[in-house]
């Protein structure tokens, strides 16, 4: 047993921490532009998507855990802009090369990865949500153009994206999964109305998108017609992007107990509090076995032993989901009537690292999304009572 | 990085693990805590054939010279059988002795420790589990050392307590102030860090099993014509047990990992996590398990009694979640 990552790893973060440095920060250009040139040179030099073949813009490496998580660190540590947009890089460009067709995969990936093209996903509508299957919007062949109708709803990214990779109806007379096709359109076709949605701490982030008579080529579907569900779910079984790290939930525990400690409580640190102690240190725990779980399923995984870690992975997102609104519930407590007032507009953004006690309130309503996003905790209690724990499917309604 | 066993931790916890279901099963674990105490002395017998006894003993006084993380291994097999066998006190007596005894005190009580001659207890208050039977007590003095006691030195009285967990029995034992002779280098904090550790490792293996037995009973209880795993209710309540106790492994591995091989400080922190988070995590699975079994669950006839009490023991003793929390808090710089 050896939490270390080993001299080899050392080395390796070394030389990514020296290429950050000689990186970063750039100068000249758009934040976009700045962005999008650091990650070329990061793609070059083989410790960004590193597994990506090569002939599409990646590194063309075997995968290694253990490198991506020093690598990843390292990026996180230095501040350079590594992420582009998830839903290209994380769900298109996995997808992609799973089904993708070659002149797909050559078109898009490497403008993807370095975030030329910005993406956003048209899965969910008003009237499906977990039933995600039964997606109404449709798309009607016609010559050699796809005409979209319909309307996607909690479309984060629409506003920036370039295009969106979605499911559509295409085989109105198919049974349910079988009718649906995954296609890629260009946001600024004709046709498409995006409305940005406000969420209830008051930032922007979703949106709605209409959908009236858009017409796409013919060439832009990935897969084949009536396969578009299996298509969306042949990434899903990468189950390795499922591992969290809970370097993020950390930092946000560090921010709580420095909250904690500017806040008073009987003209004491609330840090004196005999009840806020209890609360943080069981926070403290929670987060703890988080971490050793991720390091569990870190070595597992790196030696091809993905099944004794099972419990790890199954269980992660509502971990980390149940931490998060542990943390946010006790630093409203802290925050008594000070979390009467409403957030700022830039406390009420996603992403934002200052705790600012207005930040701290968004968070409060912000935690609640992580329940919900990326398969709401009852689906994931779904998940784990079948999977792990072998109970019964649950009993659907014929047809479904 | 490589938080994993290797290939002997596996080896050894399988054997563990293969032991306990062949000699263990509930029936005989529930006809020993029914009050047959008989076959519990052999069960202890068998362990000690295969190695326990001395697992952390050093190989120079006849044991396998291996550390806490491997202790910890055999505790969760043995919370996961509900195993009715002196282990947790025998091998904490041996880790103080080698760890903190003269060079006499190891050459004359390590070597029957590790062969299982003779049975080691750990009197860290007034209650000692598996003190009755035992040949050598060590004793926490008030000034933070500890001693080792003859049992049956004078003015040693151990008196039997019907214990909720009757596979660990308690006793009162009161020990004269100056009892025994004291370990050069004992380190009672030490001590019960490790203790701690333990009994972490217990109740997960405890809390890990009785979930597994709540989802086999939701699978074969019929109601309304079905299942009751097939219920939603259910089955969320058993995916929120595994939720709270499965990812918890890693905290008690790493709070062995750490006694054995970081510095004592570290060690200490995480051996306070451990027992805190676990047992709590723990307790709360023990109660749902109680709920999921309905009527039978509350009965003296049901095997889930046995776990629950077992996780009881695991929690209450040596410290409550919240004293520990607080502990952790002073060690923090909150």
């Amino acid at each position: 047993m050896d939490l270390s990552f080993g001299p080899e790893y050392e080395t390796l973060r070394q030389a990514v921490e020296a290429f950050c440095q000689r990186t970063w920060p750039a100068a000249g250009g758009t934040e976009r532009e700045r962005g999008i040139a650091w990650r070329k040179q990061a793609l070059a030099a083989g410790y960004l998507h590193r597994t990506v073949p090569k002939a599409y813009g990646g590194g063309g490496q075997q995968p290694d855990i253990l490198a991506e998580t020093v690598i990843r660190r390292a990026f996180e540590a230095s501040g350079v802009p590594y992420r582009a947009s998830a839903q290209g890089t994380h769900m298109l460009v996995p997808t992609l090369l799973e089904c993708g067709s070659e002149e797909q995969r050559e078109v898009y990936i490497a403008k993807t990865l370095s975030g030329e093209l910005n993406w956003c996903q048209g899965y969910s509508e008003p009237g499906s949500g977990s039933d995600l299957a039964s997606l109404k919007s449709s798309a009607r062949l016609d010559g050699d153009q796809w005409v979209i109708n319909g309307q996607k709803i909690w479309t984060s990214n629409a506003t920036v994206a370039d295009m969106m990779f979605g499911l559509f109806r295409t085989e109105a007379s198919a049974a349910k999964h079988a009718g649906i096709s995954y296609l890629l359109l260009d946001m600024r076709a004709p046709g498409i109305d995006v409305r940005p949605l406000r969420m209830m701490q008051g930032g922007e982030d979703f949106c709605e998108v209409f959908l009236n008579d858009v017409r796409v080529p013919a060439k832009n579907i990935v897969g084949k017609r009536g396969e578009g569900w299996n298509v969306s779910r042949a990434t899903l079984k990468h189950e390795r992007m499922l591992i969290g790290d809970s370097a993020g939930a950390q930092m946000m525990f560090a921010g709580l107990v420095e909250l904690a400690k500017r806040t008073l409580r009987n003209g004491l640190p609330a840090t004196r509090d005999p009840l806020v102690r209890q609360r943080l240190a069981e926070i403290e725990g929670y987060l703890a076995a988080q971490e050793y779980a991720s390091a569990r399923m870190l070595s597992a995984i790196a030696k091809n032993r993905d099944a004794s870690v099972l419990p790890e992975m199954l269980t992660a997102k509502l971990t980390a989901t149940n931490i998060g609104q542990r943390i946010a519930k006790l630093a409203m407590d802290l925050l008594g009537e000070r979390g009467l007032g409403e957030p700022a507009p830039d406390e009420a953004e996603m992403g934002i690292r200052r705790f600012t006690d207005g930040r701290w309130v968004s968070q409060y309503m912000m935690s609640l999304s992580t329940a919900i996003a990326g398969g709401a905790s009852n689906i994931q209690r779904n998940i784990i009572g079948e999977r792990l724990l072998g109970l019964p499917r649950d009993q659907r309604p014929a047809g479904h | 990085m490589d938080f994993a066993l290797s290939e002997e931790q596996e080896l050894l916890q399988e054997t563990v693990r293969s032991y306990v279901e062949r000699e263990c099963p509930a029936a005989l674990a529930r006809q020993i805590f029914d009050g047959d105490r008989g076959p519990a002395a052999k069960l202890w017998q068998g362990l000690v054939e295969i190695g326990i006894a001395g697992l952390a003993v050093p190989e120079k006084f006849g044991g396998a010279g291996l550390a806490l993380l491997e202790l910890a291994l055999v505790a969760e097999e043995l919370g996961r059988g509900v195993v009715p066998v002196p282990f947790l006190g025998h091998v904490l007596a041996g880790l103080a002795l080698a760890q903190g005894g003269s060079a006499a005190q190891q050459e004359r009580w390590l070597p029957k420790l590790a062969s299982g001659e003779a049975l080691g207890a750990v009197a860290f208050g007034e209650l000692v589990p598996s003190a009755e039977g035992a040949n050598l007590i060590i004793a926490a003095r008030a000034d933070g050392t500890l001693a080792v006691v003859e049992a049956n030195a004078a003015g040693v009285t151990i008196a039997p307590l019907a214990s909720n967990d009757r596979s660990r029995p308690l006793a009162r034992v009161a020990i004269p102030a100056n009892a025994g002779e004291v370990l050069p280098q004992g380190n009672l904090a030490r001590l019960r860090d490790a203790a701690l550790v333990l009994l972490a490792a217990d109740a997960f293996g405890a809390a890990h099993r009785l979930i597994r037995m709540s989802v086999e009973y939701a699978k074969t209880r019929q109601q309304f014509g079905q299942p009751i795993a097939q219920f939603q209710a259910l089955k969320h309540q058993l995916a929120d047990m595994a939720v709270e106790v499965d990812p918890a492994r890693g905290l008690w591995w790493y709070a062995a990992h750490a006694y054995d091989h970081e510095p004592a400080d570290r060690a200490a922190r995480a051996a306070a996590h451990a027992k805190a988070h676990v047992t709590d995590r723990a307790q709360q699975a023990a109660r749902d398990a109680v709920e999921c079994h309905g009527g039978i669950g509350f009965t003296w006839e049901c095997d889930v009694q046995l776990w629950f009490k077992r996780i009881l023991f695991d929690r209450q003793w040596l410290g409550t979640p919240e004293e520990h929390r607080e502990r952790i808090a002073q060690m923090s710089a909150w």
